[in-house]
C-alpha cells in the first residue's frame, strides 16, 4: 500500500504526466467521451515531452551562436525567445510550472466571478510562460512545496484579470468594441504604445492611407523568420570572430556552412518547441473556456495580439519596422557600453511591434504608430537585458524571456523576493 | 466528413481560440466537420476543404492556392463564422 502511494506520488512528479492531468481534469469535468478523454490526455503529456526534444535540438546551435558572439564583440549575446527559454528550463522546473499554470486557470475563474474585473485569459501558452517565469523567480528565492505554488498561482492568476484590464481603455479603441480584451503578456507594450499615440500622434493621418510594402509579410512564417534573422546575425558575428574560430567550434565544418545549419537547426528546434506547445495546451484551453463559460457567464475574453491585426494590417508593419529599429539601436547601445546584447529577434517585433503599431495607430495616426512601436522597442530590448540576472542559472543561457510584461514582472517579482 | 483547418501565425493561440469559436458554430448548424488547427508554416503543405483565418493570413492562403477561405476581421465573431461557412457549404 505504501509503495502504491509512493508509485503515485512518483508519477504526478513527473511534469509531463501533471500537465496530462490537468488536461484529465479539464476534459472530464467538460464530461467530454472516453475516446475524447483518452487521446486529449495523450496529446498532452506528448506535447510537454516534444518541448524538451525541442530544448534538446535547439541548446547545441544556441551554445554555439554565444560562444562566437562573444568572441566576436567581447560581449554575451542573448536571443530573446520565450519558446527557447520555457523549453530550456522545463527540465529543472516544468514541475512547479505546471501546478502553477493548473491553480492560475482557477484563480482566474474566482477572479472574473468575484471581482469587476471579468476576463478570462484565453492566450493558453501565455500563461504557461508567465507561470514558467515566476516558477523560475520563486524557485530560485528558495520558495518551494505549497508556498510556491499558491503564491505562483495568485499572482499569475491575477495577472490574467489585471493586465488585460489594464489595456482595456486603448484596446476598446482598437477593436471598436468592449466585449473584446487583450490577452498577452506584453500588454505594457500596447499601453506605452496607445499612450504616446494619444500624446505624440495626429489620428489625421493614418497608417491605412498609405502604400506599405506586403513583401515583408513573409515574416508572419515563423520559423522561415527566425532562420533569417538568425541566419543573419550568426554570420556578422562568424565574420568578425573570424573563420579559423569559428571551425574550432564547428569541429572542422566550413565555417559558412556552419554558421547557416547551426542557424536553421535553432529555428528548426523553436518549430518543434511551438509544435509541442501547441499539443500541450490544445486541450487545457478550451476545457478552461468551457467551464469559465458557465462559472462566470459574460466575462470578457482576452485573446492573443494577432487578434487587433486585421483592424489596421499596414500598421503592423509599420509598426514592426519601427520596433525592429529600436531592437538594433538598443543593440549598438548595449554594445558601446559592454552590457549583454538582446539580439534583435524579428518574431517579438513583428508580434509585439506589430501589435503596438495597431494600438499607437488607433490612438495617434501614422506617427502615433512609429513612435508609440518605437518606444516600446527600445523597452523590450532593454527589459530582457535587466532581467537576466533574477534569473538565477537560468540567466546564463543564451536565450530568454522576450515580451514586457515578463520583463517588469520578473524584476518586480525578483526585487520582492531576492 | 468535412476537414477545416483553422491557421495562424504560430499555430498557438489566435487560431485555437477561433478553432473554439468554428466549433461552436458547426454544432450550431449540425454540420459533420472535423476542425483543427494550425501554423502557417505547416499550412503550405496541409490538405483541408474549408480554410479558416484572420484577414491578414486568409490572404497569404489564397496565394498559396488556398480555396475555401473563411476570412475574419473578428476572430471570435460567430455570426460572420457562421455566414462564410453557409455561402462554402451551399458552394
Amino acid at each position: 500500500m505504501v509503495n502504491f502511494f509512493e508509485f503515485m506520488l512518483g508519477l504526478l512528479k513527473e511534469p509531463a504526466l501533471m500537465v496530462g492531468l490537468i488536461a484529465f481534469i479539464g476534459l472530464v469535468a467538460q464530461k467530454a467521451d472516453l475516446s475524447s478523454v483518452l487521446k486529449g490526455t495523450i496529446k498532452t503529456v506528448m506535447g510537454f515531452l516534444i518541448l524538451g526534444f525541442g530544448a534538446g535540438a535547439l541548446v547545441g546551435a544556441l551554445n554555439n551562436f554565444a560562444l562566437v558572439f562573444t568572441e566576436a564583440f567581447g560581449v554575451s549575446g542573448v536571443i530573446p525567445n520565450n519558446e527557447a527559454i520555457v523549453a530550456i528550463a522545463q527540465e529543472a522546473f516544468g514541475y512547479e510550472m505546471a501546478l502553477i499554470m493548473f491553480f492560475a486557470f482557477v484563480v482566474n475563474i474566482l477572479l472574473a466571478r468575484l471581482t469587476p474585473l471579468k476576463y478570462i485569459f484565453l492566450t493558453g501558452h501565455h500563461t504557461m510562460f508567465m507561470s514558467m517565469l515566476v516558477a523560475v523567480i520563486l524557485s530560485t528565492a528558495n520558495i518551494t512545496g505549497i508556498t510556491l505554488v499558491a503564491l505562483g498561482s495568485g499572482i499569475v492568476g491575477s495577472l490574467m484579470v489585471i493586465m488585460p484590464a489594464i489595456g482595456q481603455k486603448y484596446t476598446e479603441k482598437v477593436m471598436g468594441t468592449d466585449q473584446l480584451a487583450i490577452g498577452h503578456f506584453s500588454t505594457l507594450s500596447y499601453v506605452v504604445a496607445g499612450y504616446i499615440g494619444s500624446k505624440l500622434g495626429d489620428t489625421s493621418k493614418s497608417t491605412e492611407h498609405i502604400n506599405v510594402p506586403k513583401s515583408l509579410m513573409f515574416l508572419r512564417d515563423t520559423p522561415v523568420a527566425i532562420a533569417v534573422t538568425m541566419g543573419v546575425f550568426f554570420l556578422l558575428a562568424s565574420i568578425f570572430a573570424g573563420g579559423a574560430f569559428v571551425e574550432e567550434v564547428s569541429g572542422g565544418q566550413n565555417w559558412v556552412v556552419f554558421t547557416f545549419i547551426q542557424s536553421l537547426t535553432f529555428a528548426g528546434g523553436v518549430y518543434i518547441v511551438l509544435q509541442g506547445v501547441k499539443m500541450l495546451i490544445a486541450e487545457i484551453v478550451p476545457a478552461f473556456k468551457g467551464i469559465s463559460d458557465k462559472l462566470v457567464p459574460g466575462a470578457k475574453p482576452a485573446l492573443d495580439c494577432p487578434m487587433v491585426f486585421p483592424m489596421a494590417p499596414n500598421a503592423v508593419l509599420i509598426g514592426f519596422i519601427s520596433s525592429f529599429a529600436a531592437g538594433l539601436l538598443a543593440m549598438g547601445i548595449q554594445g558601446a557600453f559592454g552590457w549583454t546584447i538582446i539580439v534583435a529577434g524579428v518574431v517579438p517585433h513583428f508580434f509585439v511591434g506589430g501589435a503596438a503599431g495597431v494600438y499607437g495607430n488607433a490612438t495617434g495616426g501614422l506617427r502615433g504608430a512609429i513612435l508609440g512601436a518605437f518606444t516600446q522597442g527600445l523597452c523590450i530590448s532593454f527589459l530582457p537585458m535587466l532581467l537576466l540576472p533574477v534569473l538565477g542559472g537560468l540567466g546564463l543561457e543564451a536565450t530568454t524571456f522576450a515580451d514586457f510584461d515578463f520583463g517588469v514582472v520578473g524584476l518586480f517579482l525578483g526585487w520582492m523576493v531576492l | 466528413m468535412t476537414k477545416i483547418l483553422v491557421v495562424c501565425g504560430n499555430g498557438l493561440g489566435t487560431s485555437l481560440m477561433m478553432e473554439m469559436a468554428v466549433k461552436d458554430v458547426v454544432k450550431k448548424i449540425s454540420f459533420d466537420a472535423n476542425v483543427d488547427h494550425e501554423d502557417l508554416s505547416s499550412a503550405h503543405s496541409s490538405q483541408a476543404d474549408i480554410w479558416v483565418a484572420a484577414t491578414d493570413i486568409a490572404a497569404q492562403l489564397e496565394d498559396m492556392g488556398k480555396k475555401n477561405i473563411i476570412s475574419l476581421t473578428n476572430i471570435f465573431d460567430k455570426e460572420a463564422i457562421e455566414e462564410q461557412l453557409t455561402n462554402i457549404i451551399k458552394g
